[in-house]
């Protein structure tokens, strides 16, 4: 059954007319996703890959019934996107944008919290349910239908965590990248709720890193909630404390926050965690019983 | 970026936080006139260096005459502050600061960052000031108290009052503190920074409230819009070739190890730098090249790591979602033939012409290896960087 998206959803992408939204689009697009309408204010009428343009996102929902959206334009304006589209009453807004001022965040976290949208990112590869729907940046041919429910705060690794469970055999019901940043719209335990209610995962795979509290917050709700088995990586084991790694919220700043604390939290909560990417197949094979 | 401590003072006074009168010079004469200006000592001096702990490693001095700071000026500047934060090479004493000692009563603590977990601007205080707050946070966390600003609201005076209280304070000092208190917040919100520490906020002999000390830290990502802050940046503070890859285009954080590694993505590259420690070996570098590994991008990464004499082995892991690999390998090998060292390169490469990509590395006759998974990968460099 897969979360969040399926072969159904029909989305529009802000900043369609972009190259990066052009590129990815395509692909998109390539792989039987439902994109339906693009929004770049100004171009409003015009036709961009064979879909329409709008020059707001609720006109676009108005002609077409897209319910998702995809952010994918530059820092200083992905903030206000994404408050539109939430204005616009979307169910699910997915941030590829990577750059957001942490304050432009705290703005659009308030207003979600009156809102029925849901906000995937930002700083994110997006959402990949295979041979259904693919919303960002990931690729596709490394994906297979399967089992493995995979939420993850980072991109190439993420890709590891997929090659890993599609070259064993188990492949992904759904694939969610919930991104890098130090505020997200939706965090770990948000994922864990929908893969332990969605009748396609067997297992979870829960990719962390250093830096937040989110894995300890995940520890917490698996401990109290989750039935299914839960196998985990956290990379920066061999960071050093203070300093930004990359992802702007990759940062020991305190002692929950190195990978240690984290891989602690998830074994007290029962979780099979493994000491590097290469060992995610192992562990779903011991946390399972899978061949 | 962080930037020093006389600056965040400026940016202080700008928001009416009360800081004593300072003066910052390059050259120890300029801080002997200055001393002259202060008319009466005893000052504290203070190297102007990008790091906390400076005054456990002699970097902060109580002297009592001109003469005395124009000594400590002289021994300083131009030397390395090592302090327990900074690497062992230290940071460049460039400025000094000398402002009026101050006869202190209380030390307090005040700072303000965003809690992530609850997405909100948090105000951090403590009655016991002067020592780091992580030491406290773990040795009597209920010493410690927070606020947390409201999105909407914004910071409100009865926040700082019932702080005020809480620490101790009484009469002038409550409107005093929450005056301070707004301040951090609104200077805050108007700059986007990342943290403002004011670590000690002192209680003076004669009961006014006093920042001795600052910290600012500004968010990178909103660099855009503050121009004003870009110039504040002092790139003598950073570790030059931390500084090159900033003008490159990629992320670098240098470690203790002697395998360099070259990764696109900041989780893959602690990914990477992870199971190379896991199967014993050490890393000598976090980098993310990011999305575009162009042979020339390539190449200042291999010259950015091989600038560290350490290094035994160059280990690449590129998990190509869009971009071919077949132009990876290109870069590489371009790359190692311009470069002419002849430390051993461990090249992964997946996703799309990986074979192709595989081919042309085996095949150039360089000492480049290519490996097709992670885990081979490592142990390849592992064993290259033992050899």
């Amino acid at each position: 059954m897969s979360i969040l998206v399926d072969e159904n959803t029909k989305f529009l992408c802000q900043g369609i007319t972009g190259s990066q939204g052009t590129a990815h689009c395509t692909q998109m697009l390539e792989y039987g996703t439902k994109l339906v309408a693009g929004v770049t204010p100004g171009k409003g009428g015009q036709t961009h890959l064979g879909l329409p343009v709008f020059n707001t996102v609720k006109e676009a929902v108005a002609a077409t019934g897209a319910t998702v959206s995809m952010v994918m334009v530059p820092p200083p304006f992905a903030g206000d996107y994404i408050l539109e589209a939430i204005d616009a009453g979307l169910d699910l807004i997915v941030c590829i944008t990577e750059g957001i001022p942490v304050l432009d965040m705290l703005r659009v976290k308030a207003r979600l919290l009156n809102s029925k949208s849901v906000l995937i990112g930002p700083n994110c590869p997006g959402i990949l349910t295979p041979d259904s729907c693919k919303i960002g940046i990931m690729p596709s041919s490394i994906f297979k239908k399967g089992k493995v429910g995979i939420v993850s705060r980072s991109g190439t690794l993420t890709y590891e965590a997929v090659k890993e469970t599609s070259d064993a055999g188990f492949g992904q019901s759904t694939c969610v990248g919930i991104g890098g940043d130090p505020v997200l719209g939706s965090n770990f335990v948000d994922m864990l709720k929908l893969f332990e209610n969605d009748p396609q995962t067997e297992a979870v795979v829960l990719v962390g890193e250093i830096g937040g509290s989110a894995e300890q917050d995940a520890a917490a709700y698996i401990k109290e909630h989750m039935t299914k088995p839960v196998v985990s990586y956290i990379a920066g084991a061999s960071a050093p404390k203070g300093q930004i790694m990359g992802h702007a919220g990759a940062i020991i700043s305190g002692g929950n926050a190195t990978a240690q604390a984290k891989q602690k939290a998830l074994e007290d909560a029962g979780v099979t965690v493994v000491p590097t990417a290469a060992d995610i197949a192992d562990g779903l094979r011991k946390a399972t019983g899978w061949k | 970026m962080n930037i020093h401590e006389y600056q965040a003072k400026e940016i202080f006074r700008e928001y009416s936080l009360p800081v004593a009168p300072f003066f910052v010079s390059t050259k120890a004469t300029g801080i002997g006139k200055a001393a002259y200006e202060l008319d009466g000592g005893p000052f504290v001096v203070k190297c102007q260096v990008h790091s906390g702990a400076r005054g456990k490693a002699g970097g902060v001095a109580v002297v009592n005459t001109p003469a005395e700071a124009e000594v400590f000026a002289a021994k300083w500047l131009g030397q390395r502050l090592v302090t327990k934060q900074s690497c062992p090479h230290g940071k460049p004493v460039n400025r000094i600061l000398i402002e009026k000692a101050t006869k202190i009563a209380r030390e307090l603590y005040v700072s303000a960052t965003i809690d992530r977990a609850n997405a909100k601007l948090t105000v951090i205080a403590s009655a016991a000031g002067g020592m780091s707050i992580e030491e406290l946070a773990q040795n009597e966390p209920d010493k410690i108290l927070k606020v947390a600003i409201d999105n909407v609201t914004g910071p409100q005076p009865y926040q700082g009052r019932e702080l005020a209280y809480k620490l101790g304070l009484s009469g002038k000092q409550v409107n005093q503190f929450a005056k301070i208190f707004l301040g951090i917040c609104k200077m805050f919100v108007e700059k986007d920074l990342s943290l403002v520490e004011i670590n000690p906020l002192v209680v003076t002999e004669e009961g006014e409230l006093l920042c001795c000390d600052a910290k600012i830290n500004t968010d990178p990502y909103a660099a855009f819009r503050h121009p004003e802050l870009a110039k504040l940046d002092d790139p003598s503070q950073e570790d030059p070739r931390v500084a090159k890859a900033i003008v490159a285009g990629f992320s670098y954080v240098p470690l203790d190890g002697n395998i360099g590694c070259m990764v696109n993505g900041a989780g893959l590259a602690m990914g990477t730098m992870d199971i190379i420690k896991n199967l014993g070996g050490a890393p000598a570098n976090f980098l993310d090249v990011g999305g575009t590994a162009t042979k020339d991008r390539v190449m200042e990464a291999f010259k950015v790591i091989l600038e560290d004499p350490n290094i035994k082995c160059i280990m690449v892991n590129i998990f190509g979602g869009i971009v071919r690999c077949d132009m990876i390998a290109e870069g590489i090998k371009g790359a190692v033939e311009q470069i002419k060292n002849n430390v051993p390169v461990v090249v992964r490469l997946e996703g799309n012409y990986a074979h192709v990509g595989e081919k042309i590395l085996n095949e150039c006759g360089l000492n480049i290896v290519s490996a097709r998974d992670l885990r081979q990968a490592a142990k390849l460099a592992v064993e290259a960087a033992k050899a």
